[in-house]
């Protein structure tokens, strides 16, 4: 249907691949990974390759990414956090370009699926567990232990602290997806409203002229929040590596 | 926002060994110091202007799914936890209840923390400023 907002989050196997029983088919959300990939990669090897000391405009777009990630993590984790920049880089980037390419018509929005950002999350968390144990030891754990809370309550806070802690992953990815998928369900159910206006006659195409301005509001607002839902990604990111570096409580 | 007390950020840039007199050279750090406290402290004011064109109209909207996603994390993880134990143990349906409510707790803490209105007492941990960011 060409009509159903639902139809473009379907995923389709370009080449079917089993092995063992299990399916590793190179879906159309495994080729925008690529794609995400690839362009991402090529823009900023392309942009950099020439290094004049007076950027070009595509240059210092690239040293702006570059920039703003380092201060983000600098920012929020300290200079011993930029050990993990290339980490953090690397999600914003494929995060950032997959939520843009996702805004080209017929093109599939790799971040619209829950398992992918929580994929992304998982990612993060177990970058902070592992890191966390393997540099502080058993004292990472006092990070679920606030400081200045009575004893008798103590064993009370630590299973909310650890939940907490455990809910990181979910709303990490579920904020992602949820922004995209709703974004994009929105854009395609304003952008319905004006075929099927547009067919009922010269009444009609009058009447989608409405639907036709909020598509294009919507759009811009689309673009907004993929850049938003990015770097939010990558704050949140930052912020529980810094929970890993100094688990100060 | 994210950090309101940076970390100091000088350690790469100091003077040679050669340069002038011990003093002069400390001076250069501290004053180099200074001015990064300086603009430290006026940065996140900026970085508030930066992140000021979400407050539209979708910006209660982000708000939402960004409080509701904290929220229902938090519950769905006290009740997988829950749900998980009295398998576990068997100790249906003790687990699950007390876990949700466990759960619950976690989520409104999830949601203060994100609005920045728990604070996170003691003076050694003021580290995430405000809370998280949006």
């Amino acid at each position: 249907m060409a009509n159903d907002p639902i139809h473009q989050f379907q995923i389709s196997k370009l080449i079917p691949i089993e092995i063992g029983g299990l399916d590793f088919s190179f879906t159309n959300s495994s080729l925008f990974m690529v794609a995400t990939v690839a362009t991402a990669g090529a823009f900023l090897y392309l942009t950099t390759s020439s290094r004049g000391l007076v950027p070009s405009r595509l240059q210092s777009v690239s040293e702006m990414s570059y920039e703003f990630v380092a201060n983000m993590l600098r920012d929020a984790a300290g200079t011993h956090g930029m050990k993990f920049f290339p980490l953090v880089f690397s999600l914003f980037m494929f995060v950032l370009v997959a939520n843009l390419l996702g805004m080209f018509p017929y093109f599939f929005t790799v971040t619209s699926h829950i398992i992918v950002t929580f994929a992304l999350s998982m990612l993060v968390m177990g970058t902070v567990v592992i890191y966390g144990f393997w540099k502080h030891g058993l004292k990472f754990l006092g990070l679920f232990v606030p400081e200045g809370v009575p004893a008798i309550l103590v064993p009370l806070v630590v299973l909310i602290e650890v939940i907490s802690f455990l809910s990181r992953p979910i709303s990490l990815s579920v904020r992602l997806f949820a922004n995209m998928l709703a974004g994009h369900i929105t854009l395609k159910v304003f952008a319905g409203f004006v075929v099927s206006l547009g067919s009922l006659g010269a009444l009609g195409i009058g009447g989608a002229i409405l639907p036709l301005l909020m598509t294009i509001a919507l759009t811009g607002l689309e673009f907004l929040v993929s850049f938003l839902q990015a770097y939010v990604f990558a704050v949140l990111t930052c912020m529980y590596l810094n929970d890993a570096l100094h688990p100060s409580h | 926002m994210a950090g309101s007390n940076r970390p100091d950020q000088t350690g790469d840039e100091k003077p040679g060994a050669a340069a002038g007199s011990p003093n002069r050279e400390q001076d250069l750090v501290r004053r180099s110091r200074e001015l990064d406290a300086a603009l430290a402290a006026r940065k996140p004011a900026r970085d508030e202007t930066e992140s000021k064109p979400a407050t539209g109209g979708m910006a209660g909207f982000g708000q939402a799914l960004k409080l509701s996603s904290e929220f229902i994390a938090g519950i769905a993880v006290g009740a997988g936890l829950g749900w998980l134990i009295d398998r576990v143990a068997g100790t249906s349906p003790w687990g699950l209840i007390i876990f949700l409510l466990l759960g619950f707790a976690a989520g409104v803490l999830n949601v203060l923390r994100s609005v920045g209105m728990v604070a996170e007492g003691g003076p050694g941990k003021a580290r995430n400023g405000a809370g998280r960011p949006d």
